[in-house]
C-alpha cells in the first residue's frame, strides 16, 4: 500500500484501527494509553492492543519456559546414575513428555510469534496496531487455556501424557495411554493450534496490508519478513495437526480405526501427518529467531544487513522445502522413500549457508560492539552452527540409522533449538525490553547470564553426542552401569544445572530493572528499523509521526543522513518514485 | 531391576564389549596417530575412498552393512568439521578483527553478488556430493537377498530369523530349526535381556515385526536401527563379521518399561551356531512350545500376508 506521500520528511501515519488516536504529544504516553480503556487488571484483560497481548504472551511461554526447565533439570538428575531412582518410570515418561511439550508447543512458537512478533511487528511496518485486534486477544486466551490445560494435566488421575511430545500411535491410544491427562494433552494442541492459527492470519494481514507509506515488501525489516513466511507456515501446517488430533481424538473415544491396525487403519498415517506439521514446526520455531538475529547484528555492526534479497529468498526457499521433508524423521520406519526425503533435506541447507554467510558478511568491516543482545546473537551462531552441521549429517538415511532415536539426536536438536530459542529469543529479550518497558537491563548481570548460559550450553550437549554414539537411546530412565555412558552423562548433568544457574542471573537482571529503572529513551542501540523511531514504551497507537520510509531502516537513515546510501532496496521503479516526490516535496 | 525370564538356558559368556567394537581396530594410540596424520590429508582424498576413517566417537560397524553406513558417517564428519570449522573460525575471526575501535562510521555496503552467488553455489556441490555418496551407501545397506533362494552368491545359507516386538521384551524366531528365545521385563537384577544367537560370516536376513506398539529395534556396533510397526513386516539383512556381543535396546518409546526393553546378539561360528540350535531344540524351546505374550491378541502382522512378503524380490527400498 504505497501510497502518495505528501511530505518526503515526516509522516503523520495511516490509522485504520484506532480513530481518534491521532495527536498525542511525545512523553504523554503513559497518560494517553490510561485514557483508552479501564485500568489496571481489567486494562489488561481486556485489552486488544497488541503490546499488552505481545506481552501477555511473553510472560506466560516463559513461565512455561521455567516450568518445562525445571523438569530438564530433574531427567537430568536421574540419569545422572544409571540406576538412580530419584522418580520412577511413568513420572519420568511424563517428566520427557510435558519438557518437551510445554518447551515446543507452549514457549518456542508462542514466545516468537505470539511475544516478540505481537508486539514488534506492527511497529516495524509501522501500523498502529495487528490487523484484527479482537482476533489477537482471541489467541491470547486460547493459548493462556491451553497452556494451562497441559502445564495441570500432572494432576488428574492418571497423571499427565507419557508417550513423548510427538505421541506415536498406536502408543497413543486409549487402550495404551487411557488416562485423563492425554485427551487434556491433546485438547491442549487443539486450543492452542487454533490460537497460532489466529496469530498466523494476523501476521499475514498486518505484513501485507498495514505497511506504513513507503515501506514496499523489500524495505520490511527481516524480521517483520521472516514472520510473515512464519505466518504463511502457521497456515500450512497447523491445521493438519489440528485434523490429526482429532482423528486421535475420535479414535481414542468414538471408536474409529483411524490409526489402530485391528480396525484396518495405519498406525504410521500418525506419523506423516504428525511429521507434516512437525517439520515447517521446525521452521515455525526456528525462523522468527533467525528474524531476531538478522536484526541484532546490524545494529551492533553499524552496517546495514549484507544481501538482504538473499536473506529473504532463502527464507522463503526454506520455508517451501520445509513442507517437503517430514518423512526424514521417518527414515527407519522402512516405509518412506528414502533418496527423496533425504535430497529435499540436503537442500536446506544450502538457504541455510546464505544465512549464515549474510550474518558474517553483515559483520563483515563493521564496527562491532558486545553488548549483551550481540552477545546472545554470537551464542545463537555457534550454537546453530553446529546443530545444522550435525542436521546435515542426520539427512543421510544410513547415518540416520546409525543414530535415530539416539542421545545423537537429542543433542542435535538441542543445539538447534536452544540455538534459536534461548539463544536468540533472549537476544531478542535483551534487545527490546528497553523499547517495551522504557528501562535498560544490566549489562554485567547481561553477560554473566549469557557466559554461564554459554558454557553450560556447550557441557550439556557435547557430551549427549557422543554418548548416543556409544549407543544410548533418548527416552530412557535408566541404563547399565557396564555400558560406559555414566561419565558423560553427569558431565551433561552438571552442564544442565549450569544452565539452569544463569538464569539466576536473568532474574536479578529483571528484578534490579523494576527497582532501580534506567531510563533508556527511544533508541538506546542506535537501531534502524521503525520501532526504534517511536518512544519507549510506544504510545497507544504506536506513532505520532513517521520518518519517510527509504529503506529497511528508516530510523537510522533519519538519524544519519550524511550515510544515506541512493540505492535503497527498493526496485528501481519504487526507488524513481521517492525521488521524484522527495524532490516534489522539497520544491513545496 | 529386570530379568529375562525363559530366556536362553546356556548363555554364552559375556565378553568385554569394546573387544567387539572394532576387531581390527587398532589401539588407541595408533588410531590417534592415524587421525592426526590425517588432518593433513584434503577432504576430497577422504571422501574420495582412501583407505582413512577417523571413527569420530562411532561403532566402525560389525556388520558389513554396518561398516559402509560407517564410511559414510565418518566422512560426512569430515566434511562437516572442515565446513562447520572453516565457517565457525571466520565468524571468530570477524568478531575478533572487528571489534569496535572507535566511533568513525564503517562502510555502508550491503551486497555483493558474486560473493553471494559463490556462498550459494559452493554449498550446492557440496549437497550434491554428500548426496551422492549417500545414495550408493543407502542401496547397500539396505539391500536384501532375496530369501526365497535361500542361498546367496557366495553360497553360505541364509539364515533366517524373525524378531517380535512386544511390551515389554523380544522374541527371536528361527522358523528354519523351529527354534525360539525370547524375553520379558519383570523385576529383577540388570542384565542384557534375551539373546539372539547367529553365526558370522553368513547372512542373516531379520524379518521385524511388532505386536503391539511401535519399537526401535537397534543395535550399536551394527551402526542401524529399524522400526517394529504394528501391521507392518520390515527386513533388512546383517552380515556379521567377527565373533563378538554385541548389545541392542528399544529405541522407540513403548509405554512404561521402554528403558529397559534390553536384547542382545552373540555372533559365533556357523558350526557353534548350529551346535546351539540343536541344544534350543533338545531343551524344548521350539517355537510352538513358546507361549505367546500376554498381549498378544490377534496379531497384527496377519493382515500381511507373510509368504507374499517375504517372497518379495529383493527390495531395495528407496534406491534410485
Amino acid at each position: 500500500m504505497t501510497t502518495t506521500i505528501e511530505s518526503p520528511d515526516l509522516i503523520e501515519p495511516e490509522e485504520p484501527g484506532g480513530p481518534g488516536a491521532h495527536g498525542h504529544a511525545e512523553g504523554d504516553h503513559e497518560a494517553a494509553h490510561e485514557h483508552h480503556g479501564p485500568h489496571g487488571i481489567l486494562n489488561w484483560l481486556t485489552s486488544t492492543d497488541h503490546k499488552v497481548i505481545g506481552k501477555s504472551y511473553m510472560i506466560t511461554a516463559l513461565v512455561t519456559f521455567f516450568i518445562s526447565g525445571v523438569m530438564a533439570l530433574v531427567i537430568r538428575a536421574q540419569l545422572a546414575d544409571p540406576t538412580s531412582s530419584l522418580v520412577n518410570f511413568q513420572t519420568y515418561n511424563e517428566l520427557f513428555t510435558m519438557h518437551g511439550s510445554l518447551m515446543l508447543y507452549l514457549f518456542a512458537g508462542p514466545f516468537a510469534f505470539g511475544g516478540l512478533a505481537n508486539y514488534i511487528v506492527p511497529l516495524q511496518v509501522g501500523a498502529p496496531d495487528m490487523a484484527y485486534p479482537r482476533l489477537n486477544a482471541l489467541s491470547y486466551w486460547l493459548y493462556l487455556g491451553g497452556a494451562s490445560m497441559m502445564t495441570l494435566s500432572f494432576v488428574v488421575a492418571g497423571g499427565a501424557a507419557s508417550f513423548g511430545w510427538v505421541a506415536y500411535a498406536p502408543l497413543s491410544n486409549s487402550i495404551n495411554s487411557p488416562g485423563t491427562g492425554t485427551d487434556l494433552w491433546l485438547l491442549s494442541l487443539g486450543l492452542t493450534g487454533f490460537s497460532a492459527i489466529f496469530t498466523g492470519v494476523n501476521l499475514v494481514a498486518t505484513i501485507f496490508y498495514l505497511r506504513a507509506p513507503g515501506m514496499t515488501m523489500f524495505r520490511v525489516p527481516i524480521f517483520s519478513w521472516n514472520m510473515l513466511v512464519t505466518g504463511i507456515l502457521i497456515l500450512i501446517a497447523f491445521p493438519v495437526l489440528f485434523g490429526a488430533v482429532v482423528m486421535l481424538f475420535c479414535d481414542r473415544h468414538f471408536g474409529t480405526h483411524i490409526y489402530s491396525v485391528q480396525g484396518g487403519g495405519v498406525p504410521v498415517l500418525w506419523q506423516h501427518l504428525f511429521w507434516f506439521f512437525g517439520h515447517p514446526e521446525v521452521y515455525i520455531l526456528a525462523l522468527p529467531y533467525f528474524g531476531i538475529v538478522t536484526d541484532i547484528i546490524p545494529v551492533f555492526s553499524r552496517k546495514p544487513l549484507f544481501g538482504y534479497r538473499g536473506m529473504v529468498f532463502a527464507t522463503l526457499s526454506i520455508a517451501a522445502l520445509s513442507t517437503g521433508v517430514w518423512a526424514h524423521h521417518m527414515f527407519t520406519t522402512g516405509v518412506v522413500l528414502l533418496p527423496f526425503f533425504s535430497l529435499l533435506s540436503y537442500l536446506i541447507a544450502i538457504p541455510t549457508g546464505i544465512k549464515f554467510f549474510n550474518w558474517i558478511g553483515t559483520m563483515w568491516g563493521g564496527q562491532l560492539s558486545f553488548q549483551t543482545p550481540m552477545l546472545f546473537s554470537m551464542g545463537f551462531l555457534f550454537a546453530f552452527l553446529m546443530g545444522g552441521v550435525t542436521g546435515v549429517l542426520l539427512a543421510s538415511p544410513p547415518v540416520d540409522f546409525m543414530t535415530h532415536d539416539t542421545y545423537f539426536v537429542v543433542a542435535h536438536f538441542h543445539q538447534v533449538l536452544i540455538g534459536t530459542t534461548v539463544f536468540a529469543g533472549f537476544a531478542g529479550f535483551y534487545f527490546w525490553y528497553p523499547k517495551m518497558f522504557g528501562r535498560m537491563l544490566s549489562e554485567r548481570l547481561g553477560k554473566l547470564h549469557f557466559w554461564f548460559l554459554f558454557i553450560g550450553f556447550w557441557v550439556t550437549f557435547v557430551p549427549q553426542y557422543l554418548v548416543g554414539l556409544k549407543g544410548m537411546p533418548r527416552r530412557v530412565a535408566d541404563y547399565l552401569s557396564s555400558n560406559g555412558w555414566t561419565g558423560l552423562n553427569q558431565l551433561s548433568t552438571v552442564g544442565a544445572f549450569v544452565i539452569g544457574f544463569s538464569f539466576l542471573f536473568f532474574f536479578a537482571n529483571l528484578i534490579q530493572s523494576w527497582r532501580k529503572p534506567v531510563p533508556a529513551g527511544d533508541n538506546p542501540w542506535d537501531g534502524g528499523a521503525l520501532e526504534w523511531f517511536t518512544s519507549s514504551p510506544p504510545p497507544h497507537h504506536n506513532f505520532t509521526h513517521l520518518p519517510p520510509i527509504r529503506s529497511e531502516r528508516p530510523t537510522w537513515d533519519y538519524n544519519h543522513p550524511e550515510h544515506r546510501k541512493d540505492e535503497s532496496h527498493g526496485d528501481k521503479r519504487h526507488r524513481e518514485h521517492d525521488q521524484k516526490k522527495e524532490t516534489v516535496g522539497a520544491n513545496s | 531391576m529386570i530379568a529375562f525370564t525363559n530366556g536362553s538356558p546356556t548363555p554364552l559368556p559375556d565378553r568385554d564389549r569394546t573387544s567387539a567394537d572394532t576387531p581390527e581396530a587398532p589401539a588407541a594410540g595408533r588410531r590417534w596417530k592415524r587421525w592426526a596424520a590425517g588432518l593433513a590429508v584434503a577432504a576430497p582424498l577422504v571422501l574420495g575412498g582412501c583407505n582413512f576413517y577417523p571413527s569420530y566417537g562411532a561403532s566402525r560397524g560389525a556388520t558389513t552393512q554396518g561398516q559402509d553406513t560407517f564410511k559414510l558417517y565418518s566422512g560426512m564428519m569430515t566434511t562437516g568439521i572442515i565446513i562447520g570449522g572453516f565457517v565457525g573460525l571466520l565468524i571468530l575471526f570477524t568478531v575478533l578483527r572487528y571489534r569496535r575501535r572507535s566511533d568513525e562510521m564503517p562502510k555502508q555496503f550491503h551486497e555483493s553478488i558474486p560473493i553471494e552467488i559463490l556462498y550459494t553455489g559452493i554449498p550446492v556441490l557440496v549437497v550434491a556430493a554428500l548426496f551422492l555418496f549417500t545414495v550408493i551407501t543407502e542401496n547397500k545397506v539396505d539391500a536384501t537377498v532375496p530369501l526365497a533362494a535361500k542361498i546367496t552368491a557366495t553360497g553360505n545359507p541364509v539364515v533366517d530369523v524373525k524378531v517380535t516386538a512386544f511390551q515389554w521384551g523380544w522374541r527371536f524366531d528361527y522358523p528354519n530349526d523351529n527354534v525360539s528365545v525370547s524375553g520379558e521385563v519383570t523385576n529383577g537384577p540388570q542384565n542384557h535381556g534375551p539373546q539372539m544367537v547367529l553365526p558370522y560370516g553368513q547372512t542373516v536376513q531379520v524379518t521385524l515385526v511388532s505386536n503391539d506398539v511401535i519399537h526401535g529395534f537397534y543395535v550399536r556396533d551394527f551402526n542401524f536401527s529399524r522400526y517394529a510397526l504394528p501391521g507392518v513386516v520390515n527386513t533388512f539383512d546383517l552380515n556379521i563379521i567377527n565373533p563378538g556381543f554385541y548389545p541392542g535396546q528399544c529405541t522407540q518409546i513403548c509405554g512404561l518399561y521402554h528403558s529397559e526393553m534390553l536384547f542382545s546378539v552373540r555372533a559365533v561360528s556357523p558350526a557353534q551356531y548350529r551346535t546351539w540350535l540343536q541344544g534350543e531344540v533338545a531343551t524344548g524351546h521350539t517355537i510352538k512350545r513358546v507361549p505367546e505374550p500376554a498381549a498378544n491378541t490377534p496379531p497384527p502382522y496377519d493382515h500381511v500376508t507373510t509368504s507374499n512378503a517375504l517372497a518379495a524380490p529383493a527390495s531395495k527400498k528407496g534406491s534410485l
